[in-house]
């Protein structure tokens, strides 16, 4: 909220400068989060008054003013406002003041008549946009006084930020408060002057509500109706944010900034019989001050009278019964309604006002009756009327005592904060919050001060004296901690490994949101069910990611977008998926791949990337968890991979990925200007690692033997593998692929495999005739199994 | 002219051939016309026979160590001659080193992981166990239990996602304090990565974005620990003196509460935009565990308290790297990611 340096020094003893002050209050955790002057720096500007006004002779839209400002002597001033009038308080700029933007006033000659100054528009004293017209200043002020002291200029509003704990600083006062009680360690306690009751105009009020205990109401009557509030007043609502609308509005608006007790006036004409603060019935309808209509249910507290609804009970009053231009009798309405019975009321119902704000972290049920003084004296004072009794009503079954004692003990002052706090401070802080403290064995006992809601156990008593000591005065010590041996698991390969490894790769590592675009996901994972936003920031970012792949494909196309050729991302991330319904997040690691293989460079031709490309990258990263040899890449389908272009990964039986090309109709959607490779990895399962073993590294020489075996199209290098490996007698130690050939040389349908076997004996050097007898058998079983024929043995 | 002297001329004009040869074929010409089988040296010894025993030693010294000084020349000029012939092969060979290597480029980690490792490096270090949750939460473990009930008007401070089951996207990672404390009895000290979801977009609000937790709770853990580990811990990050102070603040499930300060890194706390002439910059929320939290967690807080803190990761890597707009680390464009090896 804003309040102004002034506000505030009328309740504390305030010397700091404004900056200073700033700085004190957000040390002391009211957070100053603005602070600007009400006037930039002027001299030289005096209340005036325009003695006659006539046309200029030789221009026609400037006036000839005669001005003065001590009421003796006059000056011949020229100016161009329109609203230049005789009998007008104005404000003068001498010769020799300095405005602000660096305008210094001279004596100067406008079209041959002399002008001693100038009268001034807001605009030109930095006081507002307004240039229409010269300021048109109260008749009431006194010529010649410096316009500084005359509008109170010497003024610094500050934009104070206090926490949600802390309703008792959402006020001038509350804030002069706790500043008295940081600074001063002073009690600061509000009196007002009572305002005797001038007559017994009255009205009935009844309490229904635990959430409404106290109802202090007060009738004044024959009030001028359609006033406005003084100037002083408006012009203190206005640098605190407030728009003046009427002088009760105005009062109550005051009251509250002042106090920080929200108080409402009803048009006494506009109610009928009695009022009564209830719940709402259900489905029961009001008009708002905000001119619309909301249905409201049991959870709401209402003000109502025998026609129903008046008002919303600590948010916002209702338009039927509201003052207008006619009012002339008012009802006061200063009550106090319990955070339970107010919070999230408002909230529900859209509305965020300033009496909601307050009610929801807690008034001080004390100020119900001081503010309705308070308004009182300032209403009478404005717009005259006579004030009834003041009513005070209290729910029946409302707690009498509201006592409540909250222990300190010593030694948790210390244990807490670290050190020890010298007695005389424990004191000084918990007698400035409190009105009663006591000595207790071993600390105090502190009664909660009716208006801090924040204060409740003990330890909100030790964050009172931290706070207003100051955490500055709490050193550093640093804790000694046991220790305990931590963790270093080789079950699993760390996380931060698989980013490392990744980038290694040649792979950038990108963030992206969570939630994703429902059409884009839609589009590539058309029967996946996902976890809907309620009320997601844009209707493109409404759903969980069902894969990593969406993210991924989004930034490869803006990357390509922005005229990068070769793509390579990976991101590390939860997918939110719904097996049966119930959710998994589920950690993954994914990437994407577009362009060329290499980046561009000479003396090598540019291929594009290809599936083999990405799965080498694949299998480098499973390397990592020493349980490769499992690993096995199976012909499997998802809408978003093209066909026959798409593997599921497996360890042994366990699925742990995809890799696959993007369906080229997905291409064509999205109007990405190549194709990409996608992969994706469930780290939990994918990198699982093995316990390393060592094997006995074999002292013999390995032999190898290279054989070109021709098969059907369709005899996968998994198939070729297997029955190379079992009819090696145990001796392959490596099986390598050195060419896949398909051309003139061999039949259709067919192709030439060309695999190395690297043989090896881990007890003796393996002879040409051992070498020759494995080779003739994995011949003879290729044969026999796949059909195939040997080329070139 | 004597025997002697026309030996010496002999020599002479031996060792200007052999510096005149200028390639192997003209060198061994000059070896084979002077000591060949029929050379002139070789002629001489033959004529040694005509001398008298008298002469004969002294001549025949005379000779040897004429021939032993054109062998050196012709050796030396040999070996001069081979050297240059291989230093024009090399030179043949000249590779430019200024052309680019060939092969795969390097891939970058994201800045803000790189962060997140080094916020893990420098935690772990002061034996911090790093912990997880999930970010699909509930209520009650992202407010609830937090010291946060229903309509508590702290929860305005979190514009929190919400699914129609009612769970939610965790607005912040204290649900994994939580999660951590209903498993595990105290000491214990914490640190909580992880992606965080709050309804906000601008120049330093994403509506995803990271935080990392941390908690310690043990007999005597107090508001000066929290002040010293914090303070540490920013020096390490930033790798330099730098002051921090800490704020009062308000969080329901910290009691004390307080905003850290650092001094701006940009301006060394003089003052500048970015710290907004306050010489301040706002980086975590702490204070000590509220004992509410404590205690519905099933901790006594009579026997054990603590402190824990919140910080954005993507917040310090932004002053860490001078990066002014948050929303860069999720646009991932390959020009800003390139610059985070």
């Amino acid at each position: 909220m804003k309040v102004t340096y002034r506000w505030l020094q009328e309740f504390a003893p305030i010397t700091a400068s404004p900056a200073e002050l700033a700085a004190q209050l957000t040390m002391a955790g009211l957070e100053v989060e603005s602070m600007a002057p009400v006037a930039p720096p002027f001299s030289g500007v005096v209340v005036g008054e325009v003695v006659e006004s006539g046309r200029h002779p030789d221009a026609e839209k400037l006036s000839l003013c005669q001005v003065t400002t001590d009421g003796k002597n006059r000056l011949q001033i020229v100016c161009g406002a329109s609203n230049v009038r005789a009998g007008l308080k104005v404000a003068v700029a001498q010769v020799g003041a300095q405005l602000p933007n660096d305008v210094t006033i001279k004596r100067a000659t406008l079209r041959g008549q002399e002008s001693n100054g100038m009268l001034c528009s807001a605009r030109e004293l930095g006081l507002g946009e307004e240039h229409e017209g010269i300021m048109e200043l109260a008749a009431s002020l006194p010529l010649n006084q410096n316009l500084r002291e005359a509008l109170d200029l010497d003024d610094t509003v500050l934009e104070v930020n206090a926490t949600p704990n802390r309703g008792d600083c959402m006020s001038v006062f509350g804030i002069a408060r706790d500043y008295a009680a940081a600074g001063a360690r002073r009690y600061l306690k509000y009196a007002p002057a009572t305002v005797a009751a001038g007559g017994k105009a009255a009205f009935p009020v009844s309490l229904e509500s635990p959430a409404c205990p106290l109802f202090a109401a007060r009738v004044i009557r024959g009030v001028k109706p359609n006033s406005q509030s003084p100037a002083w007043l408006r012009e203190r609502l206005r640098r605190v944010g407030i728009n003046s609308i009427s002088a009760i509005v105005d009062v109550t608006n005051y009251v509250m900034t002042e106090l920080g007790q929200p108080m409402h006036a009803y048009d006494v004409a506009k109610l009928t019989e009695g009022i009564v603060v209830r719940m709402a019935r259900p489905q029961e309808r009001i008009t708002l001050l905000d001119d619309k209509e909301y249905e409201l249910d049991p959870e709401f507290l209402v003000i109502a009278d025998a026609g129903g609804p008046v008002g919303l009970a600590g948010i916002m009053g209702g338009r039927p019964t509201a003052i207008s231009d006619s009012t002339t009798d008012v009802l006061l309405e200063s009550a106090h309604f319990t955070p339970d019975g107010i919070s999230g009321r408002a909230r529900r119902l859209g509305l965020f006002t300033d009496a909601a704000q307050r009610f929801e972290r807690g008034v001080d049920p004390n100020l119900a009756a001081i503010a309705i003084e308070r308004a009182t004296a300032l209403l009478v004072e404005c717009i005259g009327g006579v004030p009834g009794p003041v009513q005070l009503s209290r729910f029946a079954g409302a707690a009498t005592d509201e006592s409540h004692w909250v222990p300190l003990r010593r030694d948790r002052v210390t244990r807490l904060l670290g050190a020890p706090v010298p007695d005389t401070d424990v004191h000084g802080v918990i007698t400035a919050i409190s009105e009663r403290v006591e000595a207790m064995s071993g600390g105090w006992r502190v009664l909660k001060p009716a208006h801090r809601f924040d204060i409740r156990i003990e330890a909100d008593l030790i964050e009172e004296v931290a706070r207003l000591r100051g955490f500055d005065k709490i050193g550093e010590i640093h804790a000694i901690a046991p220790q305990i041996a931590g963790a270093a698991s080789e079950a699993q390969v760390p996380g931060n490994r698989l980013a490392v490894a990744m980038a290694d790769r040649g792979y950038r590592e990108m963030i992206s949101y969570a939630f994703v675009d429902p059409i884009l996901q839609q589009l590539l994972f058309p029967d996946t069910p996902s976890l809907k936003l309620a009320n997601p920031i844009s209707a493109d970012l409404g759903e969980m990611r069902v894969s990593l792949w969406p993210g991924l494909i989004h930034a490869c196309r803006e990357n390509l977008r922005r005229q990068q050729q070769r793509v390579r991302l990976f991101e590390i991330g939860n997918k939110f998926v719904l097996p049966r319904g119930e959710l998994h997040e589920i950690e993954t690691l994914a990437g994407i791949a577009t362009g060329a293989r290499w980046p561009q460079q000479w003396g090598s031709a540019s291929e594009a990337v290809d599936f083999y490309d990405v799965k080498a990258d694949i299998m480098s990263m499973l390397t990592l968890t020493g349980d490769e040899i499992g690993v096995r890449f199976a012909p499997d389908s998802l809408p978003i991979l093209r066909p026959g272009r798409a593997a599921r990964i497996y360890r042994d039986a366990a699925p742990i990925g995809w890799l696959g090309e993007i369906h080229p109709q997905i291409v064509k959607a999205l109007n990405l200007p190549a194709t990409a490779f996608l992969f994706e990895l469930e780290i939990g399962s994918a990198f699982m690692a093995k316990q390393l073993k060592y094997h006995k590294i074999s002292k013999f020489p390995s032999v190898r033997r290279d054989l070109a075996v021709v098969v059907d199209e369709s005899v996968p290098l998994a198939v070729l593998q297997e029955n190379v490996t079992v009819s090696a007698s145990g001796l392959l130690s490596e099986l390598r692929v050195f060419d896949v050939y398909r051309g003139p040389s061999i039949e259709t349908g067919r192709k030439s495999v060309a695999l190395g076997l690297i043989l090896q004996d881990s007890s003796r050097t393996l002879t040409d005739v051992d070498a020759d007898a494995v080779v003739t058998a994995v011949a003879a079983r290729l044969r026999d199994v796949l059909s195939a024929t040997i080329r070139d043995q | 002219m004597g025997a002697a002297e026309s030996l010496s001329a002999l020599v002479n004009q031996a060792l200007a051939d052999v510096d005149a040869s200028t390639d192997l074929n003209a060198l061994d010409e000059v070896r084979v016309r002077l000591l060949g089988k029929k050379g002139l040296l070789t002629e001489q010894l033959k004529g040694l026979g005509a001398l008298s025993a008298a002469e004969r030693p002294a001549a025949g010294q005379r000779i040897n160590d004429a021939k032993a000084a054109i062998h050196a020349a012709l050796e030396m000029h040999r070996i001069r001659l081979e050297q240059a012939a291989m230093e024009r092969e090399l030179a043949k060979g000249t590779i430019d080193v200024t052309l680019p290597g060939r092969g795969q480029e390097m891939g970058s980690v994201h800045p803000v992981t790189r962060t997140r490792l080094r916020i893990e490096q420098i935690f772990g270090k002061a034996g911090f166990k790093v912990v997880s949750g999930p970010e699909v939460e509930d209520d009650f473990h992202n407010f609830e239990a937090l010291n946060i009930p229903k309509n508590h008007p702290a929860r305005a401070m979190h514009d929190t996602f919400y699914f129609p089951d009612g769970r939610l996207l965790r607005t912040h990672t204290s649900p994994v304090q939580i999660r951590t404390m209903r498993l595990q009895q105290p000491p214990l000290a914490i640190i909580a990565p992880g992606r965080v979801y709050r309804i906000d977009s601008d120049m330093t609000h994403t509506p995803m974005f990271h935080q990392v937790e941390g908690m310690v709770i043990g007999e005597s853990i107090s508001f000066a620990n929290l002040k010293a580990m914090l303070h540490g811990f920013v020096e390490q990050f930033f790798e330099r003196p730098l002051g921090m102070r800490l704020r009062p603040s308000y969080f329901p499930f910290t009691e004390p509460s307080a905003e850290a300060d650092i001094e701006c890194v940009f301006c060394d706390g003089r003052g500048c935009r970015v710290c907004k002439q306050t010489g301040w910059l706002e980086i975590l929320g702490c204070g000590m565990i509220h004992p509410n939290v404590l205690n519905a967690a099933g901790i006594d807080a009579e026997i054990w308290q603590g402190y824990a803190f919140g910080m954005g990761i993507d917040r310090v890597a932004m002053l860490r790297y001078g990066v002014d707009d948050l929303r860069l680390f999720f646009e991932n464009d390959l020009q800003f990611l390139k610059q985070f090896p």
